[in-house]
């Protein structure tokens, strides 16, 4: 018989099934990248942002998150509160002109803030709708190591019933403070995710930046 | 049922052949995309079907009943996993499947408990005729959508149909015992698909294009599990670095 059985089962069953009993190889490489980085930090610390602070932003930021879902909000109240983690931890301007790709650069200064603020709105009631799978979920901040100019953290996410799985946020300080800019799960990248999101809406509204933004008001 | 191993292998042997050491894949690289989301349209179309939540219902359905379905489903898929393993040179993974596949099976009524790894620490480890193709140096090749299958690639397909030919459950069973065993599969995957809903279907019907969301989405987690790891660091994405990203 299949081992995928239906369309799509494939990306989240194996998922879940998978999680971190492979890992070891990963972990072993992990650890001797943060080694590497380390000793390569040591002589002139050129980078304002370490290891420590972006563990500790990223902790911070998983706690919210735990005590978001705790809560017991729903709906538009869970959302306004994940909106607000997102802005405070998350550099959501350069997300956003991330996912916007190349339509960035011809859009306005006004049409670059709108578009921001839309898609503030759209990502916290896209995940925050599926936070319902997070419930009872604990996230355990384990390494972060450097990658070019940012600091990947990772996070093992148990959920209920479920074997662990690794959860990677990447975080910069180019935006004049520590924030992350993207979460990959299980290989699966936010950011390019979302770039591929925001452009078939916007090639469904024939490259029209002010339609694309009224209806991200309301989309997720 | 040795007719269908035969033609396998030398459809692997070829590829095998032509295949040269396989660096790791990046980008998408989609020649079929025609066809390819004509399939699409027709999976949506089953799913929409046989699947996806009415209104009012919730998509995610999780509870006792649907996990033991699910489990005794991928309990009867662990030999092949395991026969994989060894394919792979991976003694590990196969020593663990092979005690999960016994404990589940004696303890676990069937598979319809997992005692395997909520109390002996024994999860199950994923793998498949793709993987151990990869294993071998088999190129990924394009991406394919499969009918009723999903999102591939034509390394997974002929993976996908190499493992349903070895089957090694149904050489052991016989009648309706490998009926039954096949039907309890299915059902694994429907139960699969239904406490996954929320994020199948935020996939399916909620993407402004969900093939390309599908596609995106199974490449990166397909090359995560074969590689273990997400990117070479070279290839990480830096939106700072990112021309798009330039303040104009």
């Amino acid at each position: 018989m299949p081992r995928h059985g239906i369309p799509m089962l494939t990306l989240t069953s194996s998922s879940n099934e998978r999680g971190l009993s492979r890992a070891g190889g990963r972990r072993a490489f992990l650890r001797g990248g943060a080694a590497l980085a380390a000793t390569a930090m040591l002589p002139g610390a050129a980078f304002a942002l370490n290891d420590t602070q972006a563990r500790a932003l990223i902790g911070k930021a998983v706690d919210d998150v735990n005590s978001a879902i705790d809560s017991g909000k729903t709906g538009p109240a869970l959302y306004a509160l994940f909106e607000s983690i997102f802005v405070k931890y998350a550099d959501v301007p350069t997300i956003a002109r991330s996912a916007l790709g190349v339509a960035s650069r011809s859009a306005s200064p006004a049409q670059m803030a709108a578009f921001t603020t839309a898609f503030r709105g759209y990502i916290s009631r896209k995940y925050g709708k599926r936070f319902r799978e997070f419930i009872g979920a604990r996230f355990e901040v384990a390494e972060a190591r450097q990658v070019k100019t940012f600091y990947e953290v990772k996070t093992v996410a148990y959920l209920r019933g479920q074997s662990p799985f690794e959860v990677l946020w990447q975080v910069s300080d180019k935006s004049g403070k520590d924030l992350f800019f993207n979460i990959i799960i299980e290989g699966v990248n936010m950011l390019a995710a979302e770039r591929t999101e925001i452009g078939s809406m916007l090639d469904a509204r024939r490259g029209d930046v002010n339609a694309l933004i009224a209806d991200l008001k309301t989309a997720g | 049922m040795a007719r269908a191993l035969g033609g396998a292998a030398v459809v692997v042997l070829a590829l095998v052949g032509c295949a040269a050491q396989s660096e790791s894949p990046t980008g998408i690289n989609d020649p079929y995309e025609k066809t390819n989301r004509q399939m699409h349209a027709f999976n949506k179309g089953v799913d929409e079907a046989l699947f996806k939540a009415r209104p009012g219902q919730p998509r995610t359905i999780d509870n006792g009943f649907v996990r033991s379905v699910s489990n005794v489903g991928s309990n009867l898929g662990l030999p092949s996993k395991v026969v994989n393993s060894l394919l792979q040179g991976r003694p590990e993974p196969a020593v663990k499947n092979t005690f999960r596949f016994l404990i589940n099976s004696t303890i676990g009524l069937g598979g319809i408990f997992d005692p395997a790894g909520s109390s002996f620490s024994l999860p199950e480890t994923d793998t498949d005729f793709g993987e151990t193709l990869a294993v071998w140096g088999v190129r990924e090749g394009a991406y394919v959508e499969l009918p009723v299958f999903g999102p591939s690639t034509e390394r997974d397909a002929v993976g996908t149909v190499v493992d349903m030919a070895m089957n090694p459950v149904g050489q052991v069973l016989k009648g309706a015992d490998a009926a039954a065993a096949s039907t309890a599969r299915v059902a694994g995957k429907v139960a699969d698909r239904k406490i996954h809903g929320d994020i199948v279907e935020s996939i399916l019907y909620d993407s402004a294009d969900s093939y390309a969301q599908a596609r995106l989405l199974y490449l990166q987690n397909r090359r995560y599990q074969l590689s273990g790891q997400e990117y070479n660091d070279a290839q990480a994405w830096d939106p700072y670095a990112d021309p798009y990203q330039q303040q104009q």
